[in-house]
């Protein structure tokens, strides 16, 4: 099985991965499955993010996993012109989005020019799964197809 | 707590500032304990207590002979300082000790000695952060600036004006490292680091160290600088990542932490004289006059653009010229408040006539904690 490494050009080491805890497993499982599962709670119905086996606002334990759309838009961003070496040697955005369920999430707007003029504030974005090893797909952002 | 029932009666840095290659971090704690212990007349068993953020109190107990009765390890970065005057004010008024050192040391630029940064892959950060491409804190303290300024109108060159009036600041400064005048293109044109970041908009990587010692205000008129009372402190917290955030625009943890100081301190706003508001990066001084209730919101950039916080404005801001411009060893809390202190001693290089009451603003994290201090000269 062949993985893509990274998102740039130039890159000599493998991308730094996260660890999934017991906590957050399912979220990493549905990454790999092309699902972005958020949480909600069944009480005052709040989407939250990041995974937590309870509700952040009423503490609440009684929560539901759900597959969001994978919708959002561009919240803030800034294009990041010194790159990790893992993430290659071209400048790449380190995006916040607003999810159309509610919470945001730092991610990476892919698939456009790294560019002020190509990243707008407020655009609509799409997921899409980046499979980088066999436990761990990144989940990122593209401009939307209208 | 009471206002002004607690004084800083000893206050220094390290004896050098910038590069200092030949000194640990531990070394430069040490050096800024024994400066400012100088600047009292104290020895070490006068101490009964001790605060320090990213080295261990008892550590630093053991380098220096001290036997503490009372410790505080509070470290939620670069705030953690103002947090630290917080506690020991309230520990001072409680009992628990009676003269209290709070020491910082950083080896910021050489790194000798540094602490190591754990980091674990398994973090919240190192989950849901860290992937991206997060590299330091210029890649993500600064995500929050573009959804700011959309809302509030703030231009590119509004950020280069912050680097350009704290230049003007650092130039009245020997010990700034940066002291040449600046303008707005020289920003604008500097290296680009983190879009909408220039360099010159980030803050300076220097070695360094200070240190603070607090007693009560009825001991703090035998020491031999004139004391400066701590008029009232707040701490809060925000998220502990930049992207849960709860809103880019404003921070609440200047927010809660700066109205719990004012409450206590009793003060309005118009009896403020100087002000510092950390600056590891050109806009947190936005969010700090907006969010501590200097400006409403939106009217930060109207308020530098005519020049209220320059040299001869009627808030002097950051007049060491800030982390921008005079040190930044990466927790800059202490040397903020430090300037402060010179600025209610009347002994700051840019010295704001007749100056009565300093606020003094910390972040730690990339928005993630806040505290602030109140200090006056006059009890």
């Amino acid at each position: 099985m062949e993985f893509r490494r990274s998102l740039h050009k130039g890159v000599s080491v493998p991308r730094t991965l996260p660890t999934p805890t017991p906590e957050t497993r399912h979220f990493w499982e549905g990454c790999k499955q092309g699902e972005l599962l958020l949480q909600r709670c069944r009480g005052c119905r709040q989407a939250y993010f990041p995974p937590r086996p309870f509700c952040p606002r009423c503490a609440g334990r009684d929560i539901e996993v759900f597959a969001a759309s994978g919708q959002a838009t561009l919240y803030s961003y800034v294009i990041n012109f010194r790159p990790r070496p893992d993430m290659g040697t071209e400048p790449h955005s380190i995006a916040v989005v607003q999810l159309a369920e509610g919470p945001r999430m730092m991610t990476n707007v892919v698939n456009c020019p790294q560019t002020p003029e190509a990243l707008q504030l407020d655009m609509e974005l799409q997921i899409l799964f980046q499979q980088e090893s066999e436990d761990i797909a990144l989940p990122l952002f593209e401009p939307a197809r209208s | 707590m009471k206002r002004n029932t607690v004084a800083v009666v000893g206050a220094a840095e390290t004896t050098k500032l910038g590069v200092i290659p030949d000194v640990s971090a531990l070394g430069l704690h040490a050096d800024a304990a024994l400066n400012a212990l100088a600047d009292t007349q104290l020895k070490p068993s006068d101490i009964d207590g001790i605060a320090a953020a990213a080295e261990s109190p008892v550590t630093l107990a053991a380098y220096l002979g001290i036997t503490p009765h009372w410790i505080d390890n509070t470290n939620v970065g670069g705030c953690s300082f103002m947090l630290h005057v917080r506690h020991a004010a309230a520990a001072i008024e409680a009992g628990h000790c009676t003269t209290v050192l709070i020491t910082h040391g950083e080896s910021g630029r050489s790194g000798v000695g540094r602490p190591a940064y754990p980091f674990s892959a398994a973090s919240l950060p190192g989950q849901f952060e860290v992937p991206y491409g997060v590299a330091g804190p210029f890649s993500n303290f600064t995500v929050p600036v573009l959804r700011y300024m959309k809302e509030r109108g703030v231009t590119e060159e509004d950020l280069a004006l912050v680097a350009v009036i704290q230049r003007e600041w650092a130039a009245m400064n020997p010990r700034a490292t940066l002291k040449t005048p600046i303008t707005v293109d020289d920003v604008l044109n500097s290296e680009m680091i983190a879009w909408p970041f220039r360099k010159l908009m980030c803050c300076l990587r220097t070695d360094g160290g200070g240190a603070l010692i607090l007693t009560s205000a009825e001991r703090a008129r035998d020491f031999p600088n004139r004391p400066v009372y701590v008029m009232g402190t707040g701490e809060g917290v925000g998220a502990p990542m930049v992207s849960m955030m709860e809103d880019f625009a404003t921070f609440a943890g200047f927010r809660i932490a700066g109205a719990q100081a004012f409450a206590e301190a009793d003060i309005g706003h118009a009896d403020v004289d100087h002000l510092m508001v950390y600056d590891a990066f050109a806009h947190l001084p936005f969010y700090g006059l907006e969010d501590l209730g200097f400006c409403r919101p939106g009217e930060a950039k109207h308020f530098i653009r005519e020049r209220n916080t320059a040299p001869g404005g009627k808030l002097p801001m950051n007049t060491n010229g800030g982390g921008l411009a005079y040190m930044h060893s990466g927790m800059y809390g202490m040397y903020a408040m430090q300037e402060s202190i010179r600025q209610m001693r009347g002994t700051a290089p840019a010295q704001v006539p007749d100056a009565r009451i300093s606020v003094c603003q910390g972040v730690g994290g990339m928005f993630a904690a806040a505290g602030t201090v109140i200090f006056t000269n006059e009890q």
